[in-house]
């Protein structure tokens, strides 16, 4: 083992930080790339499910707000395409991954947004599932990254929580209001939980991105962890988490749910989710008309040596 | 990268008299755009009232390896420090 190698190690084995410019093994270096990469793509197409409902947002008030969180998580994109850059892979590059179905994006986001109260469930269950994966990673052995995630993890509180404040009142309103709130439940609840991923012994990288220190918790530990937060909040709320088999364990003080439908999960993984294909053509056309306004941006910087003041 | 795009190191200062603090990176074509999109990234929440942009590629830093030796200097030297002389008791604002 060189002398770099063994910086590397004692890094990771002392809890401290990697920074851009150490050495670092270059599977550490792929496997963060892929990671963050997929983190900065689901926030980017995250957009486009709750952008679904600005124009049709029921209040002033209510499309101020879901404007405000679209914008955020651009933000949370931008932040973490620049994590991914500073380990020498460029936004472009990211892109054309992106773009050719190399690189993925939360599964999630390939459901569509039917009624007002997804807005709700989106804000309450994909959010708060996110924190729980987000949370854990502010401990992350890449320093940029654990710094990105520190940033996101206080702007994206208050996401979760408007999602919650629709669920309440569209759950306290009419019996169709109440009615909604349910089926957007329904529809979500299981695609949240596979959010995390597949099981410990199935998921391909979760073994060495442990070592490392990339991944702090399991995805089968931080997935019970977002269960026991959220079937409280859904008692609350007067609905019904849609499992039958879904119990409390008074002996481990855990909610216990049914095995979940992984067929379904890789399906959508592999690219036949009800959105996949209207998802990715939105990205690229986007990208393919904005290309005017950066060669502008190009050609202008070229000319002009700007200064702010 | 694209011709003229490239990333910008975002430094922010919270109030007036403290140090400015690095805060991550934004891409822009020129300095305008730079700290333009630092703003819109970077200061969403009153974040600060002041901000630097630094072209990336301006930053030198020293690699973890080399650290020891390159900061060896500093190391041995406790009379550099205010608690390496001894004052006899009964003098005070020292």
């Amino acid at each position: 083992m060189d002398k770099f190698e063994q910086a590397f190690n004692e890094i990771i084995e002392k809890d401290l930080k990697v920074e851009p410019r150490d050495w670092m093994p270059e599977k550490y270096r792929k496997n963060l790339i892929r990671q963050i990469s997929q983190h900065a793509h689901s926030e980017v197409i995250g957009m486009q499910p709750e952008g679904n409902w600005l124009l049709r947002a029921p209040s002033l008030r209510s499309k101020q707000v879901l404007l405000a969180k679209i914008q955020d998580e651009a933000g949370h994109g931008l932040y973490l395409y620049s994590v991914a850059e500073t380990l020498g892979i460029s936004r472009q590059e990211m892109n054309a991954q992106l773009h050719s179905g190399e690189a993925k994006y939360s599964s999630i986001f390939n459901y569509p947004t039917l009624t007002w109260a997804d807005m709700g469930a989106v804000g309450w269950l994909v959010d708060g599932a996110a924190i729980v994966n987000q949370v854990s990673l502010q401990r992350t052995s890449y320093g940029p990254y654990s710094r990105g995630m520190v940033r996101i993890c206080k702007e994206e509180s208050f996401h979760q929580r408007q999602g919650y404040e629709i669920m309440v009142q569209m759950a306290n309103g009419t019996p169709e209001q109440k009615e909604m709130a349910q089926d957007a439940l329904n529809r979500f609840w299981e695609p949240s939980l596979m959010m995390f991923g597949p099981h410990d012994a199935d998921s391909a990288h979760s073994s060495q991105s442990m070592a490392w220190k990339i991944k702090r918790e399991s995805n089968d530990h931080l997935r019970q962890r977002f269960i026991d937060r959220t079937v409280p909040q859904a008692h609350f709320l007067g609905l019904t988490i849609p499992d039958e088999n879904l119990k409390f364990n008074e002996e481990t003080g855990h909610w216990e749910t049914s095995p979940f439908n992984w067929d379904e999960f890789w399906n959508v993984i592999k690219g036949n989710g009800p959105c996949n294909r209207e998802r990715l053509d939105h990205h690229k056309k986007a990208h393919n008309e904005n290309a005017w306004v950066r060669e502008a941006a190009a050609a202008y910087s070229s000319k002009v040596e700007t200064s702010v003041a | 990268m694209e011709s003229g795009d490239r990333t910008w190191e975002v430094f922010i200062q919270k109030k007036p008299g403290l140090a400015f603090k690095h805060a991550g990176s934004c891409h822009g074509y020129d300095k305008k755009m730079a700290i333009q999109n630092a703003r819109d990234l970077y200061t969403r929440r009153g974040e600060g009232r002041a901000l630097w942009v630094v072209p990336t590629e301006a930053i030198v830093s020293v690699p973890l390896d080399d650290a020891e030796a390159f900061f060896d200097p500093g190391e041995d030297k406790a009379y550099r420090h205010a608690t390496f002389y001894k004052i006899p008791d009964g003098v005070s604002h020292l």
